[in-house]
């Protein structure tokens, strides 16, 4: 049996959940302290992949990335292609999956006591130490749960994947194109396989997500 | 010390434009909510960004629109106590009181330091809780480690007691003032409350409606507060429209009544205060008739709402009140003030 498609689904989940991570955290932090005009539209602008299907969203990066059009030919040409490469795949997952991790970590900046950071300042803490030691670890919980939602959608990316990159065996193949295209092809005992296999990632990740959760409880309690 | 404040900041409707000077000690900054005193200290503390002005510590310059200075919060060295103590929740008593001296680099230094102020602020044991875990007075005490350890140049406490109940209260105004004392610290104290701004400040600052109405030794604000605000902050029950009738007596149209302020008073009167506790059955002076309209027992008071027989329908009762002990068995048919009890009120 080929194993690649599980392969390229967690590079590509791993990939555009590390790089949603980063980016939702910093856009959530950011956009909150912009006027509230600015903060609306972009608001909507980077919440819309998450309302939209995302074969909505495949569209748009085939509209912006495809190699007919000019970003995508620009890319082209210093040797970039987002269309039909496994790359093209994390460009989808982290488009899908951005929202979400933005989504639930700007509530959790938002319920953080801002007094904290205040205190932090007078005392003549640098800001990147409260925003690493104190803020950080107050959103944890929220912060967490964003992630793991992001990384979930990423490893799931069905629609925007296929358009974006299809399903090639051996190059863009992933779990839930594999799914798909077994089915199609009336495979359903390997079908079977690959969703046995996509269950007992689902089941894992779940599975870590509330270890470290009593984890974290059991730390704050003992002293 | 000396502080030197003057700034206009604009944040919505509302119109802040203090000019302040401090006296050395303890200065409370008193006024209702939504005066512009928590805005004051934001402003010194440079977490808000007056709209214009200057603000100057110990000849250090601050803020200066006109020069174009912003001294970051860090920068600025003064301690501030937030209400609700903001004590970091994610670190425990030690670490939290390390953050007040993360400009000492030497870490042997800073260890010693932080064992001394623990030790100081009778925290001893408590080192490893979290601020969960520690009682509303604990909390005060390590925020308060947590500034002090720093040695700021200047001490903020915004409104430092009202997170507390009040049994609790009374044990840590006394505690607060002991080590206001025992620092030797200057200190700027925000507070609606009377009880604690008598107790603390030496010196107290009036506001109202983002403007300062004044300042003063707080003994001479008690006796004389000047304005119907200030009279109400003291805790005045009583305050009337008045007019200037004579040399040193006014006339109260609500109540009907002329009375002898026992001292000059000023052409543009506006209002007298009578304090509840200072009416009297036996007191002769500004003696006159009364009904009474309602009596509401108090745990130690009596408090007794009184009409003057000449006062016109459908203004307030008076309010007076009494301690349990010094209740007569007939409440009296007639109620005096004594002339120096009158506050004369101007604003």
């Amino acid at each position: 049996m080929d194993w690649f498609p599980l392969w390229n689904s967690l590079r590509i989940a791993a990939i555009s959940g590390v790089l949603v991570f980063f980016t939702g955290i910093l856009c959530a932090y950011y956009i909150a302290r912009l006027p509230r005009v600015v903060k609306g539209i972009l608001d909507v602008i980077l919440t819309l992949p998450l309302v939209l299907p995302p074969t909505v969203c495949g569209w748009f990066l085939l509209m912006i990335f495809g190699l007919r059009h000019p970003v995508g030919q620009l890319l082209q040409q210093i040797g970039v292609r987002f269309v039909m490469t496994w790359y093209g795949g994390v460009l989808a997952a982290s488009v899908v999956a951005f929202p979400l991790m933005y989504r639930t970590s700007r509530g959790a900046f938002e319920s953080f006591d801002e007094t904290l950071a205040w205190s932090g300042k007078t005392l003549g803490l640098s800001n990147t130490f409260i925003f690493w030691r104190i803020r950080m670890p107050a959103c944890r919980q929220g912060i967490l749960a964003g992630a793991v939602l992001a990384f979930a959608r990423a490893l799931g990316e069905y629609g925007a994947t296929s358009m974006l990159i299809g399903f090639t065996p051996g190059r863009t193949a992933t779990i839930s194109t594999t799914v798909y295209q077994l089915w199609r092809t009336g495979d359903d005992a390997g079908a079977l396989v690959w969703v046995l296999v996509n269950l007992a990632i689902s089941a894992a990740v779940l599975l870590a997500v509330n270890l470290l959760e009593r984890k974290n409880r059991q730390g704050r309690r003992a002293v | 010390m000396s502080l030197e404040v003057c700034i206009k900041k604009r944040l919505g409707k509302f119109l802040l434009d203090v000019e302040l000077h401090t006296e050395p000690g303890v200065m409370g900054l008193l006024g209702a909510s939504g005066s512009g005193k928590t805005v004051t200290l934001m402003c010194i503390a440079g977490i808000l960004r007056p709209d214009e002005g200057r603000i100057l510590l110990n000849g250090r310059v601050l803020f200066d629109s006109e020069k174009r200075i912003d001294l970051p919060p860090q920068q600025r060295r003064v301690g501030y106590l937030f209400q609700n103590y903001a004590l970091f929740p994610n670190m425990t008593v030690e670490r939290n009181i390390a953050c007040g001296l993360c400009r000492e680099k030497d870490r042997a230094a800073r260890k010693k330091a932080v064992a001394d102020i623990i030790s100081r602020m009778r925290l001893t044991g408590l080192e490893k809780h979290r601020p969960h875990q520690l009682s509303g007075g604990q909390q005060q005490r390590v925020a308060l480690a947590r500034i002090l350890v720093g040695q700021p140049e200047l001490l903020r406490l915004d409104e430092p007691l009202s997170a507390l109940d009040s049994h609790l209260k009374d044990q840590l105004v006394v505690e607060l003032r002991h080590l206001l004392k025992s620092y030797g610290r200057d200190a700027l104290l925000v507070t609606h409350s009377r009880d604690e701004a008598y107790r603390l400040c030496n010196t107290l600052a009036v506001m109202e409606e983002g403007r300062l109405l004044g300042m003063g030794d707080t003994r001479e604000f008690f006796a004389d507060p000047g304005t119907r605000t200030g009279a109400a902050l003291t805790g005045c029950k009583n305050i009337v429209d008045a007019k200037k009738a004579g040399e040193t007596s006014v006339y109260v149209p609500d109540w009907g009544v002329t009375l002898d302020a026992g001292k000059p008073v000023g052409d543009h009167l506006v209002a007298i205060g009578i304090r509840a506790h200072h009416f009297g059955g036996a007191i002769g002076e500004n003696s006159f008739p009364i009904r009474v309209v309602e009596e509401i027992e108090e745990p130690f008071e009596w408090t007794v709402k009184f009409m003057y027989e000449t006062q016109q329908d459908g203004s307030m009762p008076v309010w007076w009140r009494m301690p349990k002990a010094a209740r007569p068995e007939r409440l009296p048919e007639r109620l005096g003030v004594s002339p120096e009890n009158i506050l004369l009120l101007y604003g």
